[in-house]
């Protein structure tokens, strides 16, 4: 468990103060993979230095399990840096190491027997597939194989949190499902938290429970990525979500509607709702016609879901709509 | 063509024979101070230096300051400046002997300016990673700064031991012997150019020999 309390950043430049984050408050429960979405400048980066120390804050608390980071001492700090493991964009392996080497390094600094660490070394490479590349030296691999690498190092001392710092946006995007599916299984399988950051929604959509968006330093929207992705409030979170959809619900889009009679609804299937027989039944019902404008069926990390324009003609469309809503699908009117 | 070769006797020879041995003990002599002290400065310099690990403006300042004088005068006038403090250690300010706390005074803080730039190029990144594992400052200067800024490091030692073999060649100012001390006795003190000619191309043979076992190294330690 996580605990940002009106914690706020501020830098001293030569222009003067910059703020990195206004104060904020904000909560991640433990065993959940928690993302942090926001474009470059927006303080993500700094919101998650924070929780390991790297950062420490201007104003505000930040504790972690309980335990408020900046009132640690030296060996207090490094005592929880073993806890919390952290990969980056840019892997930052140890050039002059190989990769088995690159993994025993925590727990050299833990001080663990030569046997043991050994032994821990071939149980992570077999975890991240590289058990082929245990000699090899990092500029030999491929970035997949390097984050790998990455992750199998921040695993090591067996910690209670990960934390990503946009560890798939130097990826190209086959990699990076296939590193986004590792974190999820490690999430799975070890229970173990994770906090990542990153500016791209479809990560978010792909691995995450939970999500916060930040913008210029505040934060703009929390909760669920269910909630928050298929009904996004705040503008900088609809950007993101379209941006992820490859849809564009500008004008552009608006003005092809216009074309089209009828009520425009949106339906939104979540979960088991998306493969139940909902949309026939309601046209037989209330004797309706509908037309599909556009849709798609996907999953939020496990949780299926599917959203659907269509316009609506003829038959009692009030009646539909209320039809829908009563069958667990989320309504919205885009026209009347 | 007599005229060259005609001060190469058995005993000119024998004389060039024990100046080369003078100039590779004062190498010997002095490097392995020059970075044992060169070394742990240059680490001071990159900690205490503006965006370092424990950035301490005023320890760098000094630090600098003692540096960049010590690098600023000419390598000659040090030698002569030290002959008393030279003599209160090391018994004597002639000789090999006399030469070695002087070449390791000049060639320390040479040293330590590049092991601070070879600090320097280590990625950021890979030091944040460290700190973010749970890493001491010895932590990260033992298993992380050292290994990563190896190629640098002996490439920095390389250019130093170079330098060295320079400032050995001015020992002959203050009557330390020598291959340049040789050279400029006989050499151009004596208008004995065929002498000049041996010891210069035996400090070239020297100098490309150092070279080259430096890259090899550097190459073998690097992995970028």
């Amino acid at each position: 468990m996580i605990e940002f309390q009106q914690i706020e950043k501020r830098y001293r430049t030569a222009a003067g103060d910059v703020v990195a984050l206004h104060p904020l408050d904000l909560a991640i429960p433990a065993g959940q993979v928690f993302g942090i979405i926001g474009q470059s400048g927006a303080g993500k980066s700094t919101l998650l230095r924070l929780i390991n120390g790297l950062e420490r804050p201007s104003s505000g608390r930040v504790l972690v399990d309980g335990t408020d980071v900046a009132a640690l001492d030296g060996a207090g700090l490094r005592g929880l840096r073993q806890r919390i493991g952290m990969i980056f964009q840019h892997f930052n392996l140890f050039s002059a190491r190989t990769v088995a080497g690159n993994i025993a390094f925590p727990l050299e600094l833990a001080a663990l027997p030569a046997a043991r660490i050994r032994a821990r070394v071939d149980e992570l490479l077999e975890r991240v597939g590289l058990t082929a590349q245990r000699d090899k030296y990092p500029a030999q691999l491929s970035g997949g194989q390097k984050q790998r690498v990455g992750i199998a190092r921040a695993l090591a001392t067996e910690p209670g949190l990960l934390l990503c710092d946009e560890a798939t946006s130097a990826l190209d995007p086959q990699t990076t499902a296939s590193v986004l599916d590792l974190l999820s299984g490690i999430n799975r399988d070890l229970g173990l938290s994770i906090v990542l950051i990153t500016h791209e929604m479809d990560v978010i959509r792909r691995i995450c429970d939970a999500v916060a968006v930040l913008d210029q330093g505040r934060l703009v929207e929390t909760g669920p990525v269910t909630e928050v992705f298929l009904h996004p409030r705040h503008p900088t979170t609809r950007r993101f979500v379209a941006e992820a959809d490859h849809d564009e619900t500008g004008e552009a889009t608006r003005v092809r509607y216009s074309d089209i009679r009828g009520r425009i609804l949106r339906l939104t299937f979540l979960g088991e709702s998306t493969f139940r027989p909902v949309l026939g039944r309601v046209a037989r019902d209330t004797g309706i016609d509908f037309t599909i404008l556009s849709g798609r069926i996907e999953h939020i990390r496990e949780t299926p879901y599917g959203q659907l324009t269509v316009a609506l003609q003829g038959g009692n469309a009030d009646a539909a709509q209320a039809a829908f809503a009563d069958a667990g699908v989320h309504v919205e009117e885009i026209r009347a | 063509m007599s005229g060259w070769f005609e001060h190469l006797d058995a005993g000119k020879w024998a004389e060039i024979g024990t100046a080369t041995l003078d100039t590779l003990l004062m190498l010997g002599g002095s490097l392995p101070l020059t970075i044992l002290i060169g070394l742990p400065l240059g680490i001071c310099l990159f900690l205490t230096g503006p965006r370092g690990l424990h950035a301490k403006p005023a320890l760098y300042g000094v630090l600098a300051l003692l540096v960049n004088l010590l690098r600023s005068v000419p390598f000659i006038i040090l030698m002569i400046v030290l002959i008393p403090v030279t003599l209160a250690a090391m018994g004597t300010s002639l000789g090999v002997r006399g030469a070695i706390l002087p070449l390791v005074i000049g060639a320390a803080p040479f040293y330590a300016r590049l092991v601070e730039t070879a600090l320097r190029e280590v990625d950021r990144g890979v030091i944040e990673a460290s700190l973010a594992m749970g890493a001491r400052t010895r932590q990260i200067v033992w298993r992380v700064l050292l290994p990563e800024a190896r190629p640098g490091l002996i490439a920095g030692a390389t250019v130093t031991t170079v330098a060295l073999i320079g400032f050995t060649a001015m020992g002959g100012a203050i009557g330390s012997g020598g291959l340049g001390d040789l050279a400029y006795r006989d050499g151009y003190l004596r208008s004995h150019t065929d002498v000049a000619v041996v010891t210069v191309v035996l400090l070239l043979v020297l100098v490309q020999a150092l070279q080259m076992v430096g890259d090899r190294l550097v190459a073998r330690f690097t992995r970028r």
